[in-house]
């Protein structure tokens, strides 16, 4: 229970310190606030002249696949961060404190968490700016955000095990690129997956991207009678799947990349 | 009194490299011991595994009675470490890294903060406490780090050269706060390439080369290894050096050194002053004009000399 009671304090600690970093490191936030505005006008404004979609605006259309594009990318800081601190050597000193060793990953995520929300809310205001509106309930819109959040949060894991396999910044930049640009295009978007030729179309369909995509289309009520609801099973249950989705890379992740961070420090 | 520190037979390797060979020392509680030795020979893998940052392929050592590897999460709390490199958060300002090793110390916020601002004084930082530490000079990192280790008041403080990169004010500023802990009954291991730095701080050194503990002593006992006085002395020019070493070649008690570069001599003797008036007496003689000349104890240079055949600082740039 007192391991517990530190673990949290160690968390709440290094997620200020992480905050701080964030409040001081303009490039950070200019990210997180900049990059989600030029993402939504960009995507509604451009494809949404070239494509018309019968009985919704594009812009309602877009959406949910720009928060999904957006979170995904931000949560590659967690991983980007962690590379930069494990060759500053900040992280000797932690490892020599007799603090909670999980508590560097979990401050890390949880700080990269708050940072999600920021761009969340940002895309929202931008959004409903540009003609996106949510057409159920409040309740479900809120667990719309709170799934997309959870995701966020489980793919911070992900990245931050990548990262600490990696170990070097510009390394890891390269593969989280080319990680990333595949997972959030070969999916369902910013295009209906049943359209995509041959072999694409089930790997755009059991995407989890995909599912999220999907999920947060139908919490939102961003969708329409004339856009016919996909056929492959994750889509047809994405809501209950992107929940286990998100479990699944959490019950994955989070162990593996606390066993990477004991081990990549102590070289 | 009982020892605070135990290390035996500590082996690591990378790849080829044997790091550490055999590794192995002993420090009392309440005392200071300095590891001495070249570039690579060891003294940040041995400071790394007993602050637990590294696990040894083989032998085992304690800390404040603590296996480092067995006990590493409880010893944590015993120790204050400051590294080669120093483990500053660049974003953060001075008093915010101490307070952030604080709270991860369990201090609690007041104590911590507290904590911080004594620290930042005592270490000259005061000033520039609420500055992100990314505009620090490289001393004043150092100095920060320096304060990081000694925020929880540890019994046990692992320094890995302390002083490199302080200025000539900061370095005795240092020699102070850490004369004063010692007194208070910390011990101290730390490591240097400054010979003059283990003579004035260590109660004992260990000379470490190639991963083990070549000399272990005091000062005194290991210029006491390689015997008596030196004569040093300097000639004004090429020509005149050669014919000096050879004039003076009978009196050595054992290998001669010849600084080229600084026209300068240095001979181990026998007789003391004697020596040294018969060798002034014998260069006269030869009408080799002497710029100055001295008898002097040996230095630890010149253990590190006769333990391993070659000077500290000629070994370090065969590495470089
Ligand atoms: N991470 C590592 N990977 C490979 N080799 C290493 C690593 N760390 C240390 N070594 C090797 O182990 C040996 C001992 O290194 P160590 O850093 O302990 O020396 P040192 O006495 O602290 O030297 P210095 O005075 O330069 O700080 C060196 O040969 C070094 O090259
Ligand atoms: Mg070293």
């Amino acid at each position: 229970m007192n391991t517990l009671r530190l673990a949290v304090a160690d968390g709440v600690t290094i997620t200020k310190r992480n905050a701080l970093k964030i409040r001081r490191a303009p490039d950070l936030l200019g990210g997180v606030v900049m990059l989600p505005i030029v993402f939504v006008l960009l995507f509604t404004y451009v494809f949404g002249s070239m494509i018309s979609l019968p009985g919704m605006s594009y812009a309602e259309y877009m959406l949910p696949g720009i928060f999904v594009m957006t979170i995904t990318t931000s949560a590659q800081i967690t991983g980007y961060t962690l590379t930069q601190d494990l060759q500053k050597g900040i992280f000797d000193r932690f490892r020599t404190l007799p603090m909670s060793p999980s508590a560097v990953l979990t401050g890390q995520t949880l700080s990269d968490l708050i940072m999600n929300v920021t761009s969340i809310v940002t895309m929202t205001l931008v959004g409903l700016l540009v003609g996106w509106r949510v057409h159920t309930s409040p309740l479900e819109a809120l667990l719309g955000f709170l799934m997309l959040l959870l995701f966020a949060y489980a793919f911070s894991w992900v990245t931050a095990t990548v990262a600490l396999a990696l170990r070097t910044p510009e390394v890891f930049n390269n593969v989280a690129t080319l990680v990333s640009l595949p997972l959030v295009f070969l999916s369902n978007a910013f295009v209906d997956s049943a359209r995509l030729p041959g072999p694409l179309r089930p790997i755009a369909e059991w995407n989890p991207v995909s599912t999220l995509v999907q999920a947060a289309r139908e919490l939102f009520g961003n969708t329409s009678p004339a856009v016919p609801a996909p056929a492959a099973w994750p889509l047809r249950h994405a809501v209950p799947v992107s929940l286990l989705w998100s479990v699944l890379l959490l019950a994955v992740f989070v162990p593996l990349a606390t066993r990477l961070y004991k081990r990549a420090v102590s070289r | 009194m009982p020892d605070a520190i135990v290390a035996e037979g500590l082996v690591k390797r990378y790849g080829d490299v044997v790091a550490l060979d055999g590794m192995g020392l002993t420090v009392p509680e309440g005392s200071v011991f300095g590891l001495l030795g070249p570039n690579g020979a060891g003294k940040t893998t041995t400071v790394r595994i007993l602050t637990t940052l590294l696990r040894p392929d083989a032998g085992h050592a304690t800390v404040a009675g603590f296996d480092v590897v067995r006990d590493a999460d409880r010893l944590r709390a015993h120790i204050g470490v400051s590294g080669q490199y120093a483990a500053v958060d660049d974003h953060l300002t001075g008093a915010e890294n101490l307070e952030m090793v604080g709270r991860l110390h369990h201090l609690g916020t007041r104590r911590s903060r507290e904590r911080a601002r004594e620290l930042l004084d005592r270490f000259d930082l005061t000033g520039a406490a609420d500055r992100p530490v990314r505009g620090y000079s490289g001393g004043m990192r150092r100095r920060l780090d320096l304060a990081g280790a000694l925020v929880a008041g540890p019994p046990v403080l692992f320094l890995d050269e302390p002083t490199t990169g302080l200025d000539p004010r900061a370095r005795i500023g240092l020699w102070k706060v850490i004369a004063e802990l010692v007194a208070g009954g910390t011990t101290v291991l730390l490591t240097t390439q400054y010979l003059e730095e283990a003579d004035r701080l260590a109660d004992r050194i260990a000379v470490v080369d190639h991963g083990r503990v070549i000399a272990l002593g005091t000062a005194d006992e290991l210029k006491d290894q390689v015997g008596g006085d030196r004569i040093q002395l300097s000639v004004t020019s090429t020509a005149s050096l050669e014919s000096a070493a050879r004039t003076l070649a009978p009196l050595a008690a054992g290998d001669m050194r010849i600084d080229a570069a600084a026209l300068r001599l240095t001979i181990p003797v026998a007789g003391g002053a004697a020596a040294l008036t018969e060798a002034l007496g014998r260069l006269a003689a030869e009408r080799i004009t002497v710029r100055d000349a001295g008898l002097r104890r040996p230095t630890l240079d010149d253990v590190f000399l006769s333990l391993t055949g070659q000077r500290a600082d000629e070994k370090t740039e065969e590495i470089a």
